[in-house]
């Protein structure tokens, strides 16, 4: 079975239902606290892959995912960078993915940890917002993990902080290295280039803010009632690919 | 001496009055006897921390005086409304199913054999008056501690708010209050940041407006949750630890529950605001993540018990939990925000995100250790006894000692009663050939119009339970109720919806029986059975006799409605003195009962929205129309009022919810709408627009309770147990038969065509554009 750890902090909330999710796709999660991994009593090195779950990571305080992102930067900085250069898979859903950006892991066009490259600012609406939306895949994207995520695909968003800002020279950059993963087809909250997914140069590190674990049934749709049901939803592949990239290491 | 000792003993009848108003303690003068007599009899006078002490536990919040109280009426003595009326109903129906009821922090009651669903509804109305952010916010925050208070996890929060009108003219604002829109746009974002932090999914619930509520908002914060039953324990022995987990202690939120209890004033913002909790969800997360870890460590929860630290702060959570035994307490142990607080004051304060456990010496450690593993503060305040004393130290001195024999003898209380039906007055209404632009005002007028705007900044998905969630169709109509599949690994689903109708609060009785008929059948609409309710009263000043009066018809209906339904009640709450006090002039709420229902649906995946489905399908009606037009939107935006308030037929009004049970679980219903505010008119036309599909619907073929002479009545009446559902053609047979023997008539059917047509006796009243009804139906809530 391949191990993979989803990471807790004082104020992550989604991380059973991606457990779930996880555990749909065929792998053994463990949900273990980051205070247990700083205290030495779990490695991360252990593990075959890593999820960071959404939520309010420590309240969102300062700005969302940022004291999260320090603490990994600064706290586990050397066993995470081992993590990603070892290529093992992570992958940042919502609140994962705004701490993924913050501990410069995200888009990380030099490496982990050299600068950040972006961010992700308040909506432009002002307010967090739980809706649907679809999501088209980037042709040729680095993300070594969702290459056989083909077509496009509907998943919930629910975030108040998910406008991704870069600026051209970063864009630029990220293009030619293929970090644009997915990008919205109805931009819901005014990020840049309609970019929802990045991931790192090497397409290792994987975030994005909608929520594949909201949608891994058919009965999970908000409009199921109305027609055919299929019986997986769009969010289940996401926890495949990772998955069975993760059973590599 | 660190407390300080209150004169009783020899204080004269208007000095303890004083005493108790100037304390705000919100006891009575029988009250205060009482305890001048305890005091007199023990030969000392109280220390300032056992007064108060006396004055959270006997508080309305905290023991519901009212609903015990013995009542004189005109008609002879009621004993106590609770067990006379709401409690008797769920004793006489004696379900199996109904595990703990108005015992616990929440009512639970059985899902599928091995596990439990804990639920509980709580007003936080004075709190949002003053602060709506914070008051709304630890509103949810307080309810959630509830349900955790039983060991359960929450699963799902629910809002019901109340305001002024939106619109409302400033310089009309009683000085004090807040404008209506302020009130709700807090109360919104309070409820948002405490539920989406949590994560916990806030997907359902209502918002109404009215003019009563202006110097007086009502939040109704709910939260349903889930556990395994054998997890379930209440059991503190003598010795066992007194573990306090969670946030620190402060000064907020002091008096919280004796401020319940006296009516509103303009200079309560002054007087009062302490009273307002401050609230930290982040910090209830960890709470609620060390509590689960806790209760699954072992064989058996690491704890005997536990409890909500709630209003009345330790005193009312240690209090309750030492009933029986008594307790050492030592509250120079309690974390602190900052220094200075007095003993009294560490003890009664409501500082958020607090819990109490008691827990067997043995697992001291290992308790200790998994709460501060999650980042939760877990300190170990005192013990319990066994000899039913209850000891206050600080630094070792006793500053307080208190009977917990005296303390629980809560004094009862009588109140008077008197009730006059008022006069039926017959509506004027204008003879109207079209009723085109009188449903566009309706679906414009904020109750019934679109709450996307709030739906959508609550997270009513997360932890992947929401199956049917409150926006529906592909145009996002308003859904009856809400789905939830509670296990990863079972279809089983939990329906929760909720009925109130304030608009026909001059008919208390119906009101009520509207309330609980509408919770019914909108739970019944998603495919909800086995239903359990939940009873959530804001009523005025329960000294005044005509408020009493009123609120004994309330809980007549509360009686019949759930005997009739079989629907037992499983966990109640009361606000009352909901009045605002300006120049003299007493301003009361409408009297406002909130019923939340809670059914159960076998397979999640057979749940039923009410977005029409397909052109050609068969509209139906199930329920008899009469001519209800008392308190109706109809003549609210007519300018007038007047008119029947909508009753109940109990008997069939049970059949036929049972026979369209029977019909979904055919497969027969493509789509079921529950027809309340706006009647026919708004219901049809809300299913044309969630589904993308017109409707054509005949007023002739309405089956009638009554003669009723014109159209718009036909279809705007308010009348209850009433359902619109759409049937295709190749089901239409097996549904006429399922519903053999019940009220319903084939009314018309969908249309490709995108509009709402209504024949009536001499020809079209309403032909309008879906687009036009949506528009008018999603413009008034958007900013």
């Amino acid at each position: 079975m391949v191990k993979v750890l989803v990471l807790r902090v004082e104020g992550t909330n989604c991380e059973l239902e991606t457990a779930n999710a996880l555990r749909l796709a065929g792998a053994e999660p463990e949900l273990v606290h980051i205070n247990a991994l700083m205290k030495g009593q779990k490695g991360i090195e252990d593990y075959q892959g890593l999820i960071i779950p959404g939520g309010f990571s420590h309240g969102d305080d300062i700005s969302a995912g940022v004291i999260l992102a320090n603490q990994i930067k600064y706290l586990m900085g050397n066993e995470v960078r081992a993590f990603v250069e070892e290529g093992k898979p992570i992958m940042g859903i919502c609140n994962g993915f705004q701490a993924l950006v913050k501990s410069w892991l995200l888009p990380a066009i030099d490496g982990p940890f050299i600068k950040q490259d972006a961010t992700l600012a308040f909506n432009d609406s002002g307010v967090f917002k739980d809706e649907w939306v679809h999501l088209k895949p980037v042709k040729n994207h680095a993300c070594k993990f969702l290459q056989d995520v083909k077509k496009g695909v509907y998943l919930p968003i629910a975030h108040a902080e998910g406008r991704f800002i870069v600026d051209k020279e970063t864009i630029k950059e990220m293009n030619s290295n293929k970090q644009i993963v997915f990008k919205y087809v109805e931009n819901p909250n005014g990020s840049v280039e309609n970019i929802a997914g990045v991931s790192n140069p090497e397409g290792n590190v994987f975030g994005m803010m909608p929520h594949p674990e909201r949608f891994v049934h058919g009965w999970m749709h908000p409009s199921w009632t109305r027609g055919k049901i299929n019986e997986e939803g769009d969010g289940l592949q996401f926890f495949r690919g990772f998955v069975k990239y993760a059973s590599k290491f | 001496m660190i407390a300080k000792e209150i004169n009783i003993v020899d204080a004269t009848d208007e000095e303890l009055m004083e005493l108790s108003k100037k304390g705000l303690l919100s006891l009575t003068l029988d009250e205060m006897k009482k305890i001048r007599e305890y005091y007199v009899r023990m030969g000392r006078n109280p220390t300032d921390i056992e007064l108060e002490t006396i004055a959270q536990t006997w508080s309305e919040h905290c023991v519901h005086k009212t609903f015990k109280a013995t009542i004189k009426t005109p008609k002879g003595e009621i004993e106590s409304l609770f067990k006379s009326f709401i409690f008797k109903a769920t004793e006489e129906l004696n379900h199996p199913w109904c595990l703990s009821v108005f015992k616990d922090n929440a009512g639970i009651i059985d899902f599928d054999g091995k596990y439990a669903i804990a639920a509980k509804v709580e007003t936080h109305n004075h709190p949002t008056a003053l602060d709506p952010y914070g008051g709304a916010g630890t509103g949810s925050g307080g309810v959630f501690r509830d349900v955790m208070g039983v060991g359960a996890k929450p699963i799902l929060s629910t809002d019901v708010l109340f305001f002024g009108p939106l619109d409302y003219p400033y310089d009309k604002l009683p000085p004090g209050t807040m404008h209506p829109k302020r009130l709700f746009k807090g109360s919104v974002a309070g409820i948002r940041d405490y539920g989406n932090r949590m994560g916990i999914p806030t997907a359902n619930g209502a918002v109404a407006f009215d003019d009563g509520y202006v110097g007086n908002p009502l939040v109704y914060a709910g939260c349903i949750g889930i556990m395994p039953i054998e997890r379930y324990v209440y059991n503190p022995k003598p010795k066992d630890l007194i573990l306090l987990v969670g946030g620190k202690t402060g000064r907020d939120g002091i008096h919280g529950v004796t401020f319940a209890s006296v009516e509103l004033e303009d200079s309560s913002e002054e007087t009062s605001s302490g009273a307002v909790q401050i609230g930290n969800p982040i910090k209830e997360k960890v709470v609620l993540d060390g509590l689960l870890k806790a209760r699954d460590a072992g064989s058996r929860p690491l704890y005997s018990a536990v409890t909500d630290c709630g209003g009345g702060g330790l005193s009312s959570a240690v209090g309750e939990m030492a009933k029986n035994l008594g307790a050492n307490v030592h509250l120079d142990r309690v974390p602190l925000k900052y220094s200075g607080l007095k003993p009294w004051e560490i003890w009664i304060s409501e500082s958020q995100e607090r819990m109490i456990l008691a827990v067997p010496p043995e697992n001291k450690e290992r308790i200790k250790e998994i709460f501060e593993n999650e980042g939760c503060e877990a300190t170990f305040i005192g013990e319990f006894r066994a000899d039913k004393r209850l000891i206050l130290y600080y630094d070792e001195e006793i500053v307080g000692e208190l009977d917990a024999g005296f303390l629980h003898d809560t004094p009862a209380i009588a109140r008077t009663a008197k009730w006059k039906k008022p006069k039926e007055v017959i509506p004027k209404l204008p003879r109207k050939k079209k009723l085109g632009e009188d449903l566009k005002k309706i679906l414009a007028s904020p109750n019934v119009a679109s709450k996307e705007w709030v739906i959508r900044q609550y997270d009513h998905e997360v932890q992947g339970r929401t199956i049917v969630k409150p926006l529906q169709g592909v145009g996002f109509g308003p859904g009856d109720a809400t789905v939830l599949k509670p296990l990863y690994d079972s279809w089983r689903g939990i329906v929760v919806s909720n009925g109130f109708n304030s608009k026909y609060s001059e008919d208390p009785y119906n009101m009520a029986l509207s309330a609980i008929d509408e919770a019914m059948r909108n739970n019944v609409a998603c495919g909800g059975r086995r239903i359990a309710l939940l009873d959530n009263f804001s009523w005025g000043n329960p000294e005044k006799p005509e408020v009493m009066g009123a609120l004994i018809e309330a809980s007549r209906a509360c009686y019949d409605g759930a005997k009739g339904f079989s629907a037992p009640f499983i966990s109640g709450k009361d606000s009352l003195h909901n009045e605002y006090v300006y120049k003299g002039k007493t301003i009361s709420i409408p009297h406002t009962l909130v019923i939340t229902a809670i059914g159960i649906i076998p397979d999640v995946r057979t749940a039923i929205t009410m977005d029409l489905k397909k052109a050609g399908n068969y509209i139906y009606i199930v329920g008899k129309t009469y001519d209800e037009l008392g308190g109706s939107h109809y003549l609210m935006v007519n300018g007038t009022k007047g008119g029947k308030v909508p009753t109940v037929n109990l008997k069939e009004a049970k059949k036929s919810m049972d026979a369209l049970t029977e019909a979904m679980d055919r497969g027969l219903v493509a789509s079921c709408h529950d027809c309340s505010e706006g009647g026919i008119g708004v219901a049809v036309s809300e299913m044309g627009f969630a589904g993308g599909l017109g409707a054509k619907i005949n007023l002739k073929k309405v089956p009638l309770g009554e003669r009723i002479k014109t159209d718009d009545k036909i279809l705007f009446s308010e009348s209850n147990s009433r359902f619109i559902v759409e049937v295709s053609k190749k089901n239409a047979k097996d549904f006429e038969a399922v519903m053999g023997g019940n009220s319903f008539a084939k009314i018309g059917e969908v249309t490709k065509q995108k509009k709402v047509v209504v024949r009536g006796s001499k020809g079209v009243v309403v032909s309008e554009a879906l687009s036009s009804l949506k528009r008018a139906w999603g413009g008034t809530i958007k900013w």
